[in-house]
């Protein structure tokens, strides 16, 4: 799960990490106030995980308290809309914190290197730009020091990574401790990434964490119950908040074909398939081991939710579970919901003969490969 | 032949009287696998589906002389479990477990690494299979047959809609393997690939990848090297950047873990890339055709 702008500063300032002055407000009068006690000259940010908040009127600064109350007060209950997410999310929230003069920024993130199998610390003197196009274009501004799992990490191979990454000497007596208190957040919040962007020097010469992202491991939510417990705060779509809830694994994407398989990888496949059709799926939904009527009735009521899906693909691989179950769970859940769209279903594997006979006498439209599922899909839904 | 397990593969099941560990404990035994003995702390002294149960790893191998573990330990113990199974000194640990923390896995894949006494296969994987010998996890045996393809995969229910067609196009297996579909894995693609070059029954490789990593591209450097044939097949093409699909491993970012670089690095090393999964077959025959 992603954190807010303001939880994840909330969890630097726990471990020592600097961040500007400032506190979260859920209306004009509490804005208000942190605004006056931070002096007046205050930026005001809504608190919504979509990209482009800025561009969509979500970040302002202002010179005096009053301003600033006036315009949280407006952007508490609107909706923002963006490229990026063009449904738009509510603000609920506010975070409302000091300006700070920045002389430099520089780039700072925590996460697995999945090659090297360790946790790396990344640091690159190109900050407050998007990363990935700083890794494209000049790769060898971004130094990476990846963290000895046994012996953690020290101060000597730190120095060394940020003189290498051409870091402002004046910065690098306070991003020493920064950086192990940045790792010590990571570990012990089970985080899978931690990115200060930018990492601000100061024109009085303090390093402060002027942003910050920070995804929470959803395998490790059992260690954390106060992040568990925010739940659906923590999603970035509607429909995947929905599928959080009833513990499937759902992806939304943007065609109008709803898919459902039964595992990952085959999941994939199928959408792949239907993509070579020039169409493409609404969604990833894995349904899981067993495929039973309940389930797939959850997995169907959860794709519909999506109004632009207009026909679905039901792609199951009958292994220990026989394939004449998973029609059955499967006839039986579109009827109960009255499914009106066309409906392709291919079951292979155990007992498939069967399976496909179940299957056309309940009027669905059964196919023999993925790709004649995905051929035939895609005419019935037409241009 | 067949790698890595065999008919002289004595097995623990750690987590057998769990839901998901006893069904497919039965499931195993049914397919004449030689399960040996279960464990699940404070269970000790029981039995399950006439298979003693022991209370620690240590204690199952010192009276059952076991040589290999599978882990159904539900994913906040399951890495303790694989430490637990290697402090044992087990030398094959198969982690089903889906759903580990990365932290865990981070600590539990460096120690193992380190130490160099156990391979771990796994987590978030079906298993593996030397079809009529030994099958050790959650895949439906008898889709599989006997026959010259080894085959390694990051996925399960792809694996079997691939065996499938293997089979009923009579391309019998000599090992499959399932490596799983997380970003931390105990063992990858370059090391199960010489496993398969110098087994005698394997005459062609079928790797299996997806999104996300570059396990495949590391294999590729791999396959340059070997005399077998090897096609492969990725899946997830389409997949938009930034998105998990399904697998915590299978995610594009930071521009690392697209399709196009591992098609590429594939077919470059001379390994045969099929468009769809019912040209797998196809290509496999065309392979071992030219080996014959």
């Amino acid at each position: 799960m992603k954190l807010q702008e303001y939880q994840a500063k909330e969890l630097l300032e726990k471990f020592r990490v600097p961040v500007p002055a400032g506190s979260v407000a859920t209306n004009g009068g509490e804005a208000r106030e942190i605004a006056e006690r931070l002096g007046g000259r205050v930026v005001v940010k809504a608190q919504v995980l979509m990209g482009g908040r800025g561009k969509a009127g979500g970040v302002k600064v202002f010179d005096d308290a009053e301003q600033a109350s006036v315009f949280a007060a407006d952007l508490i209950g609107k909706r923002l809309v963006s490229v990026q997410n063009p449904q738009g999310m509510v603000v609920e929230k506010v975070l409302v914190s000091e300006r700070i003069e920045i002389e430099k920024e520089f780039y700072s993130a925590i996460l697995l290197d999945r090659a090297a199998q360790r946790d790396t610390i990344m640091v690159s003197a190109k900050g407050g730009m998007d990363i990935e196009e700083v890794a494209a274009s000049e790769p060898e501004a971004i130094v990476r020091l990846a963290v000895d799992s046994k012996w953690g990490l020290c101060d000597y191979e730190i120095r060394a990574a940020l003189v290498a990454a051409k870091i402002n000497p004046r910065a690098h007596r306070q991003m020493v401790p920064m950086i192990h208190a940045l790792y010590s957040a990571y570990k012990e919040s089970d985080a899978t990434l931690l990115e200060i962007n930018p990492c601000a020097l100061t024109k009085d010469g303090k390093v402060v964490a002027a942003d910050a992202k920070v995804i929470i491991d959803d395998n490790a939510l059992f260690r954390h119950p106060d992040y568990a417990a925010l739940g659906s705060e923590s999603a970035e779509d509607p429909i995947e908040a929905e599928a959080v809830a009833r513990g499937i694994a759902y992806v939304r994407l943007d065609g109008e074909i709803g898919v459902i398989g039964n595992g990952a990888g085959l999941v994939m496949l199928t959408l792949d398939e239907i993509a070579k059709t020039g169409k493409k799926a609404a969604n990833f939904l894995d349904v899981g081991g067993g495929a039973q009527a309940d389930r797939v009735r959850s997995c169907v009521e959860l794709i519909f939710m999506d109004p632009r899906v207009k026909g679905l693909l039901i792609n199951i691989f009958g292994g220990i579970t026989r394939g004449d179950e998973v029609a059955k769970g499967v006839v039986e859940a579109l009827q109960d919901l009255k499914v009106q769209v066309p409906v392709v279903v291919r079951v292979e594997g155990t007992n498939a003969e069967e399976a496909r006979s179940i299957l056309a006498t309940a009027n669905l439209t059964p196919a023999k490969t993925v790709q004649e599922a995905a051929e035939k899909i895609a005419s019935l839904v037409g241009s | 032949m067949s790698i890595l397990v065999d008919k002289n593969t004595r097995l623990i099941v750690q987590g057998i009287t769990g839901r998901e560990g006893g069904f497919h404990t039965e499931q195993m035994l049914e397919y004449g696998t030689n399960v040996v003995a279960g464990v699940t702390p404070g269970k000790g002294g029981t039995e399950f589906a006439g298979v003693p149960v022991f209370d620690s790893v240590e204690d199952a191998k010192r009276a059952t002389n076991a040589n290999a573990s599978v882990i159904f330990v539900p994913g906040p113990f399951a890495a303790d479990a694989i430490l637990e199974a290697e402090a044992a000194d087990i030398p094959f640990v198969c982690a089903i477990t889906e759903g580990i923390p990365q932290k865990d896995m981070v600590r539990a894949v460096n120690r193992v690494r380190e130490n160099g006494k156990t391979r771990l296969l796994g987590p978030n994987c079906a298993g593996i299979i030397s079809p009529e010998l030994c099958k050790i996890g959650i895949m439906p045996g008898h889709i599989f047959r006997k026959g010259p393809v080894g085959l390694v995969s990051r996925s399960g229910t792809l694996t079997y809609e691939i065996v499938n067609e293997l089979t009923l196009a009579g391309l019998g297996q000599s090992t499959c393997v399932g490596i799983g579909g997380d970003p931390l894995l105990g063992t990858r693609f370059v090391d199960v690939l010489p496993l398969f070059e110098s087994d005698e029954e394997t005459q062609a490789v079928v790797l299996i990848g997806e999104i996300g990593g570059n396990d495949e591209e590391a294999a590729s450097e791999m396959i340059r090297t070997m005399s077998k044939p090897v096609v492969a097949f990725i899946s997830g093409r389409t997949a938009p950047p930034g998105k998990r699909m399904g697998h915590a491993g299978a995610i594009i970012s930071g521009g690392v873990g697209g399709p196009e670089s591992k098609v590429s690095a594939l077919e470059g090393a001379g390994a045969k890339v099929a468009d769809s999964t019912t040209e797998i077959p196809v290509l496999v025959r065309e392979a071992l055709a030219a080996r014959a």
